[in-house]
């Protein structure tokens, strides 16, 4: 861990983004957004395509001109392009390196633009993300999931304290996925501030403390996640299996608490808010009705 | 300006250029065609008894007239655009490098892969003709080595304004085809016909010319060989007649400005535009 990431303080403001505004055209791909992100904190940009997510990382990096002001630890992105971008560790959705080059060489090639100094040891950052038996390799033969783990290395090379991560999991299968958000993980415990851009939700709740919702370039929910169900008054249905003779009865006990539920093959389906769905199950046993099995959707 | 990280992108430039199919073809083209021409020169050379390196250097010119900024430009136009189109500039710009410091490593990477292709080719060429046992004046041989060099820059420069504003880069090598065919067109037959219709004036005529960094070229290279302009009609004896000593300086100050403003106005369209 390096001395900027040893220093940070948990309440200190990593990334403070004001009013940013960014138009291609007469399209605007975000529209007056503000939020800010704690030194430590795993914030998750949350949004179906199109929603703006990967221009506000390409903002944090002041890769083209916006509107607004960013700041990342204390600094401007627009007059300190290169000292902010030497504090971040970036990892893109689409992997853009080149191909002719082995993995080595990419290491070395992007090590010498960060400054990584003279004689340092790539073995840890190779065994951290596990390409090391993949070195010699060319990256035009490396699979969609080792890239992503290359990209994940040459982010961490300079042990930047912020990373900027845009759909890191996308082109990766359920297990790579599995395998990168437990990478993520550590790296979060070991006190990196993370933005990362997504619209899977289930990676938003394994890695974020907080979600960022947009919707057409604005921010609508700035959320933790075990509440997002909640403010956005999302239900969740409830499949309930049990013997046939206790259907009717079951149906009964729901509709009188109030709940929409009706029959659904050999058992019921009940609609319920978020964090309700206990009460479902509780009020069936208090009614003495066995459930054999349950699914959630 | 960090120069560290300039020249970290020279190198790799210079690498990407080696492993490039069209910049060997070109380096090849041109290193095969420059010794048939210094062959077939030197073999003719004792019915017309001209000296070795002179002539191949009159039969040069109009090779490198062609192929240099062919090479030039398309490589300028592959350039930036290429790297957009494949994601790997917004990658790179991700990184602590500035715009300008991308820029000019890419520049002076490229630059140089011109100049190590067209020293190699000249290089084996002059091989060739001392082998041939076929000498004379080297010096005008080696001045016309660094006059193509600095065209193969200046057309370089150019290529690359085209690539910093243009998205794809499959527009980008069309545009500069475009632009070497005009060039091409204009350096020979579209100036004498645009002289005959317009009925140009010779002082008109010579500043068409000198707006055509191929023509500057060709001027220069000439001019050199030559010590007059007689064999360029009346606009290079009016060129000679009207700036004598200092026409040289000035042809070779048009080519270097040739050189500089197209990649300072690709560096301004660059930053404009963005990396998208």
């Amino acid at each position: 861990m390096n001395e900027m990431t040893m220093i940070s303080d948990p309440t200190d403001q990593a990334i403070e983004v004001k009013s940013l505004t960014k138009q291609f055209g007469r399209f605007t791909a975000v529209d007056d957004l503000s939020f800010t992100v704690k030194t430590g904190e795993a914030v998750a940009l949350w949004g179906a395509n199109g929603a703006g997510k990967t221009t506000v990382v390409r903002c944090l990096l002041n890769l083209f001109p916006f509107e607004g002001e960013i700041t990342i630890n204390g600094l401007d992105t627009r007059q300190k392009s290169k000292e902010v971008r030497r504090q971040i560790g970036f990892v893109p959705q689409e992997l853009s390196f080149h191909d002719d080059m082995t993995v080595a060489e990419t290491l070395i090639f992007y090590a010498r633009l960060k400054k990584v100094p003279d004689g340092f040891d790539f073995e840890p950052i190779l065994n951290q993300v596990r390409l090391n038996h993949h070195v010699s390799k060319r990256v035009g033969e490396l699979s969609g999931g080792l890239k992503q783990r290359l990209a994940l290395a040459i982010a961490l090379l300079s042990d930047p304290p912020i990373l900027i991560l845009d759909e890191p999991t996308a082109s990766l299968d359920i297990r790579a996925r599995e395998e990168f958000l437990v990478l993520l993980r550590t790296l979060k415990a070991n006190g990196k501030t993370m933005i990362f851009s997504s619209h899977h939700l289930e990676e938003i709740t394994a890695l974020a403390d907080r979600v960022l919702l947009l919707e057409g370039g604005r921010l609508v929910v700035d959320a933790p996640p075990d509440q997002l169900e909640r403010r956005l008054g999302w239900e969740t249905t409830l499949h309930l299996y049990m013997p046939d003779p206790v259907i009717e009865p079951a149906m009964e006990t729901l509709s009188g608490l109030g709940m929409p539920v009706s029959r659904n093959g050999r058992g019921v389906r009940v609609n319920v808010a978020p964090g309700s769905k206990a009460k479902v199950l509780r009020a069936l046993q208090q009614a003495g009705i066995e459930v054999e099995d349950f699914s959630v959707e | 300006m960090d120069f560290e990280n300039v020249l970290t992108l020279i190198q790799k430039e210079l690498r990407d250029a080696f492993r490039n199919r069209w910049f060997l073809l070109y380096a090849a083209a041109f290193t095969g065609l420059s010794l048939a021409l210094a062959w077939f020169s030197v073999s003719g050379a004792g019915s017309f008894g001209v000296a070795g390196f002179g002539r191949t250097t009159a039969g040069l010119i109009n090779l490198i007239l062609l192929i240099v900024p062919l090479m030039g430009l398309t490589l300028g136009a592959m350039s930036l655009a290429g790297e957009r189109e494949k994601g790997t500039l917004i990658y790179l710009l991700a990184q602590p490098v500035s715009s300008g410091e991308l820029l000019l490593g890419k520049f002076i990477g490229l630059a140089l892969a011109l100049t190590a292709a067209l020293v190699i080719g000249f290089g084996l060429t002059g091989v060739l003709i001392v082998f041939l046992g076929n000498g004379g004046d080297f010096r005008i041989y080696l001045t016309l080595l660094v006059l193509s060099v600095i065209l193969a820059i200046a057309t370089l420069s150019m290529g690359f304004l085209i690539s910093a504003a243009v998205k794809k880069a499959a527009t980008a090598v069309g545009l500069a085809l475009f632009l070497w065919l005009i060039l091409v067109y204009f350096g020979d037959l579209g100036l004498m016909g645009t002289a005959l219709v317009m009925q140009l004036d010779v002082e008109q005529l010579l500043a068409f010319a000198l707006i055509n960094p191929l023509q500057v070229f060709k001027i220069a290279a000439v001019l050199d060989l030559r010590d007059n302009l007689e064999v360029l009609g009346p606009a290079g004896i009016f060129a000679y007649r009207t700036y004598g000593g200092t026409l040289w300086p000035l042809l070779v100050g048009l080519l270097f400005a040739w050189v500089v403003v197209p990649f300072l106005i690709a560096t301004q369209v660059f930053k404009k535009r963005g990396v998208l």
